[in-house]
């Protein structure tokens, strides 16, 4: 595509190679896109449960998923609105440890994600696991607050942003895709930033 | 929540917006008017990206509403202007007729009204711009009885298409100026009041807010305590949290 008449665009810094095509560094701050009203959700109401194809469907509360061995991310988020922020602190527990209680069966290939809001997102079982995806409730080291997804998010940073559910409050595993509620209303199944899978139609 | 608008296919392509009207407006806004080759009708609600491209290949992308009625020959934005806005700032001051802009759209298939449900629709500031691409279709197809409209903003000079917000007989609620309001009491600037927004939700099947984090919430829990059920609010908003 040809060059834009006069933009000239931000002072890059050299070799800056962890920002994705087509992201910028949103520094300090941490945008929010949501397409719902932002629930109040009391941490001893919520739950979450791994079912589908499982050979132990299970639920964890509150104080149950806490038991769980802790986890942490520390890196990059990318959000398909174009921002990205660096050096994030995530915690909370790696969804291997819950797929690992709840027995994924052999056929499994997807997982469904939904949230408390009724907010659905899919992606394929590996990308969830083999240490690439957690669920979390701390960001830098407090509480995770209810417009970021707050109290339980799920967190899969290598992916774009929205595939990272808000209020989790269920995992499915499944042996077949089927899109969620951004994919359906236009956005990639899959959302690699590395690959720019933005929108239905990207490579 | 239940599975979105309408099957409008999403334009899986990059193509050409040529500039055909730049329209200052204060030192806040710029409205553009663009010819899009290729182009795809939109609902109204739907959005643009536009992407600007330097010398070195490096570039920068960022995500508009769509301001113009689909039956519009040009596709109109109306981008507020942010500080050190790295798009924004160049549309704002370097961009003018003639120019060719990357675009790609229309995109998003969740925060758009196709003119057959009634519906109420609370902006805040720029957050009004999808809003006047649907009050243009609702006046075009007659649809306006189903379509009610609330705009908020600082001051007049601060709500895009104030005018045509207020001949469509949009509710305005200024934050910073007091107002004269079309029944002859003075409004006192504030945030909308809870009982200037709770009538408007008679009959609605779907609300739309649309504007920043601290708007949404506001007006969310406003919605609530009228009784409007969470999963009919429709939710799109920008910028950083507090």
């Amino acid at each position: 595509m040809a060059v834009t008449r006069g933009f000239t665009g931000r002072p890059r810094r050299g070799g800056d190679n962890r920002l994705p095509p087509g992201q910028y560094n949103t520094g300090d701050g941490w945008p929010t896109l949501t397409a719902e009203l932002t629930p109040q959700i009391d941490v001893d109401e919520w739950t979450v449960t791994v079912d589908g194809l499982v050979d132990n469907p299970t639920t964890w509360d509150w104080r149950g998923i806490h038991a769980l061995p802790g986890d942490a991310y520390f890196g990059d988020i990318h959000c398909v609105t174009t921002w990205s922020k660096f050096d994030t602190t995530f915690s909370g527990v790696s969804v291997d440890a819950l797929l690992e209680v709840a027995g994924v069966r052999p056929e499994a290939t997807h997982v469904f994600a939904t949230s408390t809001t009724g907010y659905t997102t899919n992606l394929p079982l590996a990308d969830v696991t083999g240490g690439k995806a957690w669920i979390v409730w701390d960001f830098d080291g407090k509480p995770l607050t209810p417009e970021h997804g707050g109290p339980v998010r799920l967190l899969v940073p290598h992916l774009y942003f929205w595939k990272s559910a808000k209020w989790i409050t269920r995992i499915e595993l499944r042996d077949h895709d089927e899109q969620g509620f951004w994919e359906r209303n236009g956005y990639h199944d899959r959302g690699d930033p590395w690959l720019e899978q933005r929108y239905q139609g990207d490579a | 929540m239940s599975a979105g608008g309408t099957a409008e296919p999403v334009a899986s392509a990059w193509t050409t917006g040529v500039v055909r009207e730049v329209e200052h407006l204060g030192a806040s806004f710029v409205k553009l008017r663009l010819e899009v080759a290729d182009r795809h009708d939109h609902v109204p609600g739907q959005h643009y990206v536009v992407r600007l491209r330097a010398p070195d290949g490096y570039t920068a992308q960022r995500s508009y509403s769509i301001a113009s009625d689909p039956a519009d020959p040009l596709v109109e934005l109306m981008v507020e202007c942010l500080p050190r806005g790295e798009v924004s700032g160049f549309l704002h001051d370097v961009a003018q007729v003639g120019d060719e802009l990357e675009v790609r759209g229309p995109i998003g298939r969740w925060f758009v009204w196709g003119g057959t449900t009634p519906s109420l629709c609370v902006a805040g500031g720029s957050g009004v711009v999808p809003f006047v691409s649907m009050l243009r279709y609702a006046r075009r197809t007659g649809t306006e009885p189903l379509l009610r409209i609330v705009a908020s903003a600082q001051t007049r000079d601060r709500l895009p298409y104030v005018d045509e917000l207020e001949a469509y007989g949009a509710l305005i609620a200024l934050t910073r100026e007091n107002q004269l309001m079309p029944d002859g009491s003075e409004r006192v600037a504030a945030h909308i009041y809870p009982d200037e927004l709770v009538p408007q939700t008679d009959g609605i099947e779907r609300a739309y807010v649309c504007g920043s984090v601290g708007f949404v919430s506001f007006v969310g829990r406003i919605l609530g305590e009228a009784g409007v059920r969470s999963d009919i609010v429709r939710v799109e908003q920008f910028g950083p949290t507090g």
